[in-house]
Parts: structure tokens; C-alpha cells; sequence
């Protein structure tokens, strides 16, 4: 359990991790991660491959069991009963890497499965809802479609769109344009900055930089299941503390 | 061969079909909780099914329905053949329909399962919504192949005393001594049971794995 400095620091954060700790066995994933997150802002989570940026934000709804610290969102404890797991991840809406639609339900259907089985809308509402989110992120056109039948950049839009559907209050990416075709990506990172600019609370892990510098609020560097480095992104890029946050902006800046 | 024998032995194949069915349909609803129990992610449950399923693989259902059968009558349960064959039917059935579904909820990909979860649908919108209609397109072809041996595999219940269609052929081949032209017949009935449906699972092998190139 966390002391009373920390509850009162964390109390108007919209996501906060205290001390979070978690394990595959025997191999530590997450090394005593913090991290408060107030309402509206928007975090990139970046690091190489296997620093645990996955592992860290799928602990956030529960995908993955954290073992050690506390996680709170919009004040609610994610214990591991299934309460509480549940009532996290109404609010905890996520976009994967892969899109994950559901391939035997079209485009409107996947929008409307959650918020009429989790949240108990009627068909009406929850086909309203669906269609007004399509369009928001200018896909409504499609919604009679199945995913087969749309190109990644679309899909990945949808995934966006099903999520939004149920309202959270915070939204999580992991990588969602990592699995897209270069001219597919832009299209998806509109729909990303849209959404920012409407006030939602994001952690974004993306390698995406330009991104980063356009809207994130802080910039979060981890390596080997640990943070080393945070700060607003134009520090972070123009002034890098870390060794190991040099060379990795050495080799993702290189790259690109 | 007359009118009548061979009207003896479409009855036969009426029973046939009524086992075939009923087996198919009573595995059917056991099975789907053996996948279920299979793939729950309570270790012992998963090994307590995990036992079910290879102690009736591992038997002949012959000896499967003979347990029942005699099995039944020993412990004092007095039932007709018709019964004991359709529990012990079942009972084969939903072992192996159960580890037919298994595999296929298993070859649902993860990320399907992590989506809903992420969206809060609880365990029962998750397996009823999303992953057992992908687990039963992918297991169709496997499930109707099974269909298919079940099918044949009811003639073992000739061997209880039960008069299905082969046991049906017997007696008639007995009587009217042409074992060929009988048993010719009954093998022509049972593949106009089982080839339209081999036929059907073949196309649709073929269509799914179309679909997912
Ligand atoms: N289910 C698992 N079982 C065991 N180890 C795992 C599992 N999932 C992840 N790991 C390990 O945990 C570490 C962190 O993985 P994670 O997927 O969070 O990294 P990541 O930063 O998201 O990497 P990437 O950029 O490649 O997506 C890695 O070393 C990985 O091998
Ligand atoms: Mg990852």
C-alpha cells in the first residue's frame, strides 16, 4: 500500500502507477514503475524491443497480472478480482498493433458488441453510437462491411472507433501503426491527433516521433522493465540525459 | 431379395439415422462443455477433461458401449439397448467433438480474446460473441468428418442386440441367404448417408482455407 504523500499526489490522476512490479516467471518485466497521469494528457511510451512498453500498458486494464504496487484509474483500485478489473476496463478503452476486429462481424457490429453487452445499451443506442463514432473517424461509409474487406489504415481506424464506443475516459496504443503500410500510417495518426485535440487521456507507445513532438505532453523512456527517462518531448529530443535514451534516439532518428 | 426385407431394412436405417442423430446432438452439447472445461484455465478442470477425453480415445467404442450396457445393468440401472447405445454414443462423442473444439478455440488467435477483454465483455459475451463462432467455422470440416465416423461407428451397436442397419442386413442375410446383395445394399446406405457429408466437409475445408489467404 502506498503512503498518504502518494495517495494525495495521485488523487486527481486520471492513471497512476505506484511501485508497479510484475514478473514472467522468473524474468522481471516492469522494475518499480511510476507513473501519474492527469486527465487529458497525452504520454508516448517508447524504448527498444523488450523494454516492456507492452507489458506496462496492458497491465493498465488488466490484460496482464502485475504482482508488486498499485494501479489506479479514474480512482478506481485494479485489484485482481474481477470487479474491479471490469469496472477498469469500461473506462480503459485499447488499440493493438494487430487491430484485433472481430473478422465475422461487420464493421458496425464490431462497434456495437461491447457497449450492448458490457454497458447494457439497446440496439438503437448502441447502433447511434457506433455510427456517430464511424464517422468520426470518416469511415461510416464502411460500416456494412467486414474487416476483410478494408485496408489496415481503415481497420486500425475501426479499432479506434469500437473503442471509443464505450466511452472511456482513457485511451491506450500499442503501436498502432506499427503493422501498417507507410501510406496507411498518416491516415491513423489524423485520427490519433483528432482524438487528442478533444481532450482524451492517451499513453500512446509509439516509435513514431513526429507524433511524439505534435502532442504528447511528456515523453516516457524505458529500458530493460524500467523507466530512465521522462520529460516533455522537446527536451527529450533536443537534450537527452541518459546514455542509453541517446542511443536509442540515435538509432530511431537515424533510421527515419 | 423382396419388398419386405428391404423395408426390414430401411427400419434398420432409421435407427441408424435416430443414433447417428441423437449422439450427434446430445456430444454436441456435452462436447461443447468439454471444450469449455478444456480450455477454462482451472488447471484441475482442465486436467480432470483432459482425462475424459484420452480414456475415451484411448478405448474401442465397442468396449465403450459394452461398459455401458452391461456396465449399467450391473449396477442394477435397467435399461434397453436403445438407451445404453445412446449414452454410450454420447459419452464417445462428446470426447472427441470436445477435443475437436478445443483445438479450434485454442486456434482462435489470442488477440480476439484480448480485444473483447479489452472491451469488458465478460467470459460468457466472449466465448458466445466472439471466439466459439470462429472456433466452429474453423472446426466444421473436423466436426463433420467426425459426424461422418459416427455414423459408421453405430453399427457397433448391432453387437448389444440392437437392430440398426447392419444388424437389420444380418438377420435379413441370414434368412434369405444372399449375404452379398444384403450387405451390398446396406453398404450403399450407408454411403448415400456419409458421402454427401464428406463431400460438404471437403468443400468446406476448402473454402476456409480460402477465406484465409
Ligand atoms: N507472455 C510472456 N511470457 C514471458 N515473457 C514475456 C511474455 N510477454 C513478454 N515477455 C517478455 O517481457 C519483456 C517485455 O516485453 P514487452 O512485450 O512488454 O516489450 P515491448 O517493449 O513491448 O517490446 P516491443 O517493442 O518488441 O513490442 C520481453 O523481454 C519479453 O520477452
Ligand atoms: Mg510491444
Amino acid at each position: 500500500m502506498s503512503d498518504i504523500s502518494t495517495t494525495k499526489a495521485t488523487a486527481d490522476a486520471m492513471i497512476s502507477m505506484t511501485g508497479v512490479a510484475k514478473w514472467y516467471g522468473a524474468f522481471q518485466a516492469l522494475n518499480d514503475i511510476n507513473i501519474s497521469v492527469r486527465k487529458g494528457e497525452k504520454i508516448v511510451l517508447c524504448g527498444p524491443s523488450g523494454s516492456g512498453k507492452s507489458t506496462l500498458i496492458r497491465c493498465i486494464n488488466h490484460l496482464e497480472a502485475y504482482q508488486q504496487g498499485e494501479i489506479r484509474v479514474g480512482g478506481i483500485l485494479l485489484g485482481h478480482q474481477a470487479k474491479s478489473i471490469d469496472a477498469v476496463r469500461r473506462e480503459v478503452g485499447m488499440v493493438f498493433q494487430q487491430f484485433n476486429l472481430f473478422p465475422h462481424l461487420t464493421v458496425l457490429q464490431n462497434c456495437m458488441l461491447a457497449p450492448m453487452r458490457a454497458l447494457g445499451l439497446g440496439k438503437a443506442e448502441a447502433e447511434g453510437r457506433a455510427r456517430q463514432l464511424l464517422e468520426r473517424v470518416k469511415i461510416a461509409e464502411q460500416a456494412e462491411k467486414y474487416p476483410a474487406q478494408l485496408s489496415g489504415g481503415q481497420q486500425q481506424r475501426v479499432a479506434i472507433a469500437r473503442a471509443l464506443c464505450m466511452r472511456p475516459q482513457v485511451m491506450l496504443f500499442d503501436e498502432p501503426t506499427s503493422a501498417l503500410d507507410p501510406e496507411m500510417v498518416k491516415e491513423v495518426l489524423d485520427t490519433m491527433i483528432d482524438l487528442a485535440r478533444e481532450g482524451m487521456t492517451m499513453i500512446c507507445v509509439t516509435h513514431e516521433m513526429g507524433f511524439a513532438r505534435q502532442v504528447a505532453d511528456r515523453v516516457i523512456f524505458m529500458a530493460s522493465g524500467a523507466i530512465v527517462e521522462e520529460a516533455p518531448p522537446a527536451e527529450f529530443f533536443s537534450d537527452p540525459k541518459h546514455e542509453r535514451t541517446r542511443k536509442f534516439l540515435g538509432e530511431i532518428l537515424g533510421r527515419h | 431379395m423382396g419388398q419386405d426385407e428391404f423395408f426390414f431394412l430401411l427400419m434398420g436405417l432409421k435407427w441408424t439415422v435416430a443414433l447417428s442423430a441423437i449422439g450427434f446432438v446430445c456430444g454436441c452439447v456435452a462436447g461443447l462443455g468439454i471444450a469449455l472445461a478444456r480450455t477454462s484455465g482451472v488447471p484441475l478442470v482442465e486436467r480432470i477433461t483432459a482425462g475424459y477425453i484420452a480414456l475415451f480415445q484411448g478405448t474401442p467404442l465397442l468396449m465403450q458401449l459394452f461398459v455401458v450396457y452391461y456396465g449399467l445393468a450391473l449396477v442394477g440401472i435397467k435399461v434397453d439397448a436403445w438407451a445404453a447405445v445412446s449414452v454410450g454414443l454420447t459419452l464417445h462423442a462428446s470426447a472427441y467433438l470436445g477435443e475437436i473444439w478445443r483445438g479450434a478455440i485454442e486456434a482462435v488467435p489470442r488477440g480476439q480474446t484480448e480485444a473483447s477483454k479489452a472491451l469488458a465483455l465478460g467470459y460468457v459475451s466472449r466465448m458466445k460473441d466472439v471466439v466459439l463462432p470462429q472456433a466452429l467455422r474453423i472446426s466444421l470440416p473436423a466436426t463433420i468428418g467426425f459426424l461422418v465416423q459416427l455414423i459408421k461407428g453405430t453399427s457397433l451397436a448391432s453387437i448389444v442386440g440392437f437392430t440398426e442397419l447392419t444388424r437389420a442386413g444380418n438377420i435379413i442375410s441370414n434368412q434369405i441367404f444372399q449375404p452379398l446383395t444384403v450387405f451390398g445394399i446396406v453398404g450403399i446406405l450407408y454411403f448415400v448417408m456419409c458421402c454427401p457429408l464428406t463431400i460438404y466437409g471437403a468443400h468446406l475445408e476448402r473454402k476456409f482455407a480460402a477465406s484465409v489467404r
